[in-house]
């Protein structure tokens, strides 16, 4: 069986603006992902127990509200206490370019601004997910 | 660390990833399977399901929360369709999920139906398989009863629920899709809508009118899974059912009918899978059924054929 | 108007054009259609509109059905106000900054708050934290709303807050405020955005569930009408739904039903509907699409008029008027090339003015990126101003009236609306399409399809998916410091330790027994306010009697 490519979509913070990452998650399914969205208003801890329970390749977060430079570095410190550290965290929303290029540098792998269209997050998805190393031995 | 040496440990990332192989077919998931299995207690599963907008996930949300305040140790599996045009699936009920206490370990995994019949209920029974050795001692199953394939896992589970609501005459549909006959509990949520009452005591009314196979008495339990009322009813119907199969013995037995059809399954796999690389490889099977449509042969000569052939290592 | 001779003419005429035109090119684009996905035709003719229903139909300025304008003289009597939605950081800031737009030309004061504050959580909630000021100003208590109003006379100055769930608190701190500057509560003018059913259908900042919430309403609604007479008590909004992705017949039919719940819940909760009718009012979207919107505008008042009067019973000509405020389309505006966000803004104000607007907002050009910056808010209400001053709109009322395109347009999207009306009340309410998700779902396929129409650039956004360049944002953004969360939680801290807490844990549990009883939680909650209860403890009284709503899966 092909291995799908599975993504965990989620607001976190206090954000209700869901018109986007809605558009990008009917977009993923209809190219083929498993989407699984957890709503509005996640905390870090949740957003990141789902992401493990649902061994995804990605977590995408939407944040338009400013409050980008807390939740990315929390949710990315959750993932690698948690054994996460292989996932993907990328996202977008209202993140100005300098605040793009200090995220990325802490370990987000990418940003999107607004604008940009579902077909490139998708082909970005698709390569970034097929690059991730998946060297566990299982026995 | 192998996978499995850190799921022995307990780690939560190696049974997510573990049942990650499982769901794929990856290699060697058949013998990570087979040592799973071993260490296996006999989880209870309990399967939900009913039409879209029953309250499934908010009842699974509330359950659950009632079984981790028991100290039991929950596993919920949510089934949604997958696209048969695009391959993808919304995984949405965990959205409904969020009154569990995060501090009780209750493992929460979305799972897409992927298509192929049979395959689903087929994964669904082998990550049970991993989350029972994890060390689980409960399941919820959720899926939406639309069709065979989700009746075959709901029928693999030890508690059939059935959840309806008010709204647009459930019951009649219920009874034609099968669901009449394999649930054991029956819940009519959003009890506090119009109709509520009435709905209860139709599904109590046709229960009453068909040939009973065993002693249980199938109950109707209105709940309202929003405002968490009588979910506590609900759950002592289940745990009463559960008390039921075994006092008579027939969780066992179950068991061991389902054991059996998992034993005569896998065989069939490993068979198919055979034939379909020896015998029938290339485009054997194509070629007969053009003849076939020619006039030239039919079905059953051809299938006797083909065996005959395969039995001789051909 | 039925001259026989003329339309036999007029058809042989128009049958003959519309098949020469084939001859000639027509394919400039893939599709020619409004920003809601609508087909729109080659020409419009005196076909699409019937002269002997403008009586009917369209009537007179101030005259049922006010399709053309709710006042008899418009803009020639009252210009709209120019009201520009504003809040940052701390309350010391917004002050600032309400009085630099009151000396720029401003005509009424328009409060955004921030996340944690539209929410119902105070600045040291955990929930809070990187969200304090960045989307409006940050109140946690009275002592807040005296800043932001310092130097303010409340009762020269009408004041416009969007806040939802938690309106009533922020509408008692406004009294409050009022009382200690000796205004008295008869006094106050402004509107409170209070609709909190489009929250479960677009903007989604709720609190409790819906029937406590309508109940919250109607107690307001009751209180205003004995205590604050001049407030508008609810801003029905089509705004946020249309910012969801929803069409402009969506935006005008969600709304108006909305409205329509509102109106039900205020008679079914024994109070006069010529007494709360009057003071509700209502806030939409100007989108890109300039003749749809005029059409939408003008439909609005034509089918708000008609039920009002004839499905409610309402006898006082105030109730049929509907009232609206207008804000440009934040969703239209682009990160690429900011500056075309100024063209975008004055074709889309010019579109809510030509629809008859009584109060608008333009957003600024640098707003995809942060809270705009002094010089582009003020380059928003020079937009303003130059429509009204420099060209010529405002001289005569409602000039698209008989336009063939626009009376056609106008026509189609009420019929639009009246559909989706019987859908809705065929599946039981707005109360019960929000549970079933229905309203949800009809605007998230619709902003689906939008994207795919970008995508597949069968509508073309400037500087997004064609004339595309690789400048730099060269624009000043204005940022909000960590010294702002800093403040608002010490000054919050100051507030906790020098107030009476005996009376604040008092008119704390006063308000949770009214509202399990059916005492009016309005006054229950100003007593509170008074004594400088903070949001999040008033929130939290109500929360336990009240509950906490979860959204239903939408897909």
């Amino acid at each position: 069986m092909s291995e799908k490519i599975r993504v965990l979509l989620a607001k976190p913070g206090l954000d209700g603006h869901d018109r986007g990452i809605k558009v990008i998650a009917a977009a993923f399914r209809d190219a083929g992902f498993e989407v699984i969205y957890t709503g509005l208003r996640q905390t870090p801890e949740q957003i990141v127990t789902a992401a493990i329970q649902e061994d995804v390749d990605a977590v995408g977060v939407s944040i338009l509200s400013g409050a980008h430079m807390t939740l990315f570095p929390a949710i990315l410190k959750l993932l690698r206490d948690q054994g996460g550290r292989d996932i993907l965290l990328f996202g977008g929303g209202i993140i100005p370019d300098e605040d793009i290029v200090a995220l990325e540098k802490m370990g987000v792998a990418k940003l999107f601004t607004p604008g940009a269209a579902t077909t490139v997050i998708i082909e970005w998805l698709k390569q970034a997910a097929a690059a991730r190393t998946k060297d566990d031995k299982l026995l | 660390m192998t996978l499995y040496e850190q799921f022995l440990e307990g780690s939560v990332v190696a049974l997510s990833k573990i049942i990650s192989h499982i769901e794929d077919n990856r290699d060697g998931y058949r013998e990570l399977l087979a040592r799973l299995y071993r260490r296996t207690s006999g989880i209870y599963r309990i399967g939900l399901t009913g039409p879209p907008g029953s309250g499934k996930s908010s009842l699974v949300n509330r359950l659950a929360t009632l079984l981790a305040g028991q100290n039991r140790k929950v596993a919920i599996v949510c089934i949604d369709p997958t696209s048969p045009f695009t391959g993808g699936a919304l995984l949405g009920d965990r959205l409904r999920m969020q009154d569990i206490p995060p501090d009780k370990g209750v493992y929460i995994r979305s799972m897409g139906s992927r298509g192929s019949s049979g395959g689903l209920a087929l994964a669904t029974s082998n990550v049970t398989v991993a989350l029972d050795a994890f060390g689980f001692d409960t399941l919820i199953i959720e899926t939406v009863g639309v069709g065979q394939m989700e009746l075959d896992i709901i029928d693999a589970c030890d508690t059939v629920v059935v959840a309806l609501v008010p709204e647009s005459g459930d019951a009649i549909q219920a009874l034609k899709a099968g669901l009449m006959e394999i649930s054991n509990v029956f819940v009519v949520n959003k009890a506090d809508r119009m109709g509520a009452d009435q709905m209860v005591y139709d599904i109590q009314s046709a229960l009453e009118m068909r040939v009973q196979p065993s002693d249980w008495e199938v109950p109707v339990v209105p709940t309202q899974a929003i405002n968490n009322k009588n979910i506590d009813r609900l759950l002592e119907e289940i745990q009463n059912h559960r008390a039921y199969l075994e006092a008579s013995g027939r969780l066992k037995a179950n068991r061991r009918q389902q054991l059996k059809h998992k034993v005569e399954q896998e065989i069939q796999r490993l068979v198919q899978g055979d034939i379909n690389a020896t015998t029938l490889a290339g485009a054997i099977l194509d070629d007969v059924v053009a003849d076939i449509m020619k006039g030239e042969d039919d079905p059953y000569s051809a299938g006797k054929r083909l065996y005959e052939r395969y039995k001789l290592g051909s | 108007m039925s001259d026989k001779p003329f339309w036999e003419e007029y058809e042989k005429r128009r049958r003959k054009w519309d098949s020469d035109k084939e001859k000639y090119s027509q394919g400039s684009r893939p599709r020619f259609m409004t920003v809601s996905g609508d087909d729109v035709g080659i020409l419009y003719g005196p076909d699409g509109f019937d002269q002997s229903k403008y009586l009917d139909k369209l009537g007179f300025p101030g005259e049922f059905p006010y399709t053309r304008g709710i006042h008899h003289t418009m803009y020639r009597g009252r210009l709209w106000t120019m009201r520009q939605f504003s809040g940052m950081g701390t309350p010391a800031q917004t002050n600032q900054r309400y009085h630099l737009l009151l000396n720029g030309g401003q005509t009424g004061l328009s409060v955004a708050f921030d996340l944690p504050t539209l929410m119902g959580y105070d600045s040291d909630h955990e929930r809070s934290r990187g969200e304090i000021g960045n989307c409006g100003v940050a109140v946690d208590t009275l002592a807040d709303m005296e800043t932001i109003f310092k130097g303010i006379d409340l009762a020269k100055i009408s004041t416009s807050m969007t806040i939802n769930a938690p309106a009533s608190i922020l509408l008692a701190m406004y009294i409050a405020v009022g009382e200690k500057q000796g205004v008295p509560s008869h006094g106050l003018t402004g509107t409170l955005q209070n609709d909190i059913l489009k929250e479960y259908i677009a903007q989604k900042e709720w609190i409790f569930p819906p029937e406590p919430s309508i109940r919250l309403i109607t107690d307001l609604m009751a209180f205003c009408a004995d205590h604050v007479p001049k407030w508008n008590t609810i801003s029905i909004s089509g705004y946020h739904i249309r910012e969801a992705g929803a069409t402009a017949a969506q935006e005008l039919a969600f709304t108006l039903a909305d409205g329509f719940t509102y109106v039900e819940a205020g008679i079914k909760a024994g109070q006069d509907v010529d007494v709360f009718a009057p003071r509700l009012s209502f806030f939409f979207n100007a989108h890109q699409d300039f003749f749809e919107e005029i059409a939408k505008y003008r439909a609005a008042r034509r089918i708000w008029a008609r039920r009002m009067r004839d499905k409610y019973g309402a006898k006082d000509e105030r109730s049929w008027l509907l009232r609206f405020h207008t804000q440009t389309a934040g969703c239209s505006l682009t990160a690429q090339q900011p500056e075309n966000n100024l063209m975008r803004t004055a074709f889309e104000a010019l579109s809510g003015v030509l629809g008859g607007t009584q109060s608008l907002h333009t957003n600024s050009m640098d707003e995809t990126l942060a809270l705009p910056s002094d010089k582009a808010v003020l380059l928003a209400l020079r937009t303003q101003q130059i429509i009204m001053h420099e060209t010529g709109v405002v001289n005569t009322i409602d000039p698209l009236a008989g336009s063939y395109f626009v009376e056609n347009l106008t026509d189609k999207i009420e019929a639009e609306a009246e559909a989706y009306f019987d859908e809705i009340d065929r599946r039981g309410g707005v109360l019960k399409c929000i549970e079933e998700g229905y309203l949800q779902r009809e605007i998230a396929k619709s902003a689906y399809r939008y994207q795919q129409e970008i995508e597949r650039k069968e509508r073309i956004i400037v500087g997004v998916n064609d004339y595309v360049t690789d400048e730099k944002i060269e624009i000043p953004l204005l940022r909000i410091d960590e010294s702002v969360a800093r403040e608002q939680v010490a000054s919050l801290n100051r507030i906790r330790k020098s107030r009476d807490n005996d009376k604040v844990a008092r008119t704390l549990a006063d308000l949770t027994s009214c509202a399990k009883g059916d005492g009016n939680t309005m006054k229950a909650i100003l007593d509170c306010v008074r004594v400088y209860a903070t949001e999040g403890e008033i929130v939290d009284a109500l929360r336990p009697v009240f509950g906490e709503y979860t959204e239903p899966p939408i897909f």
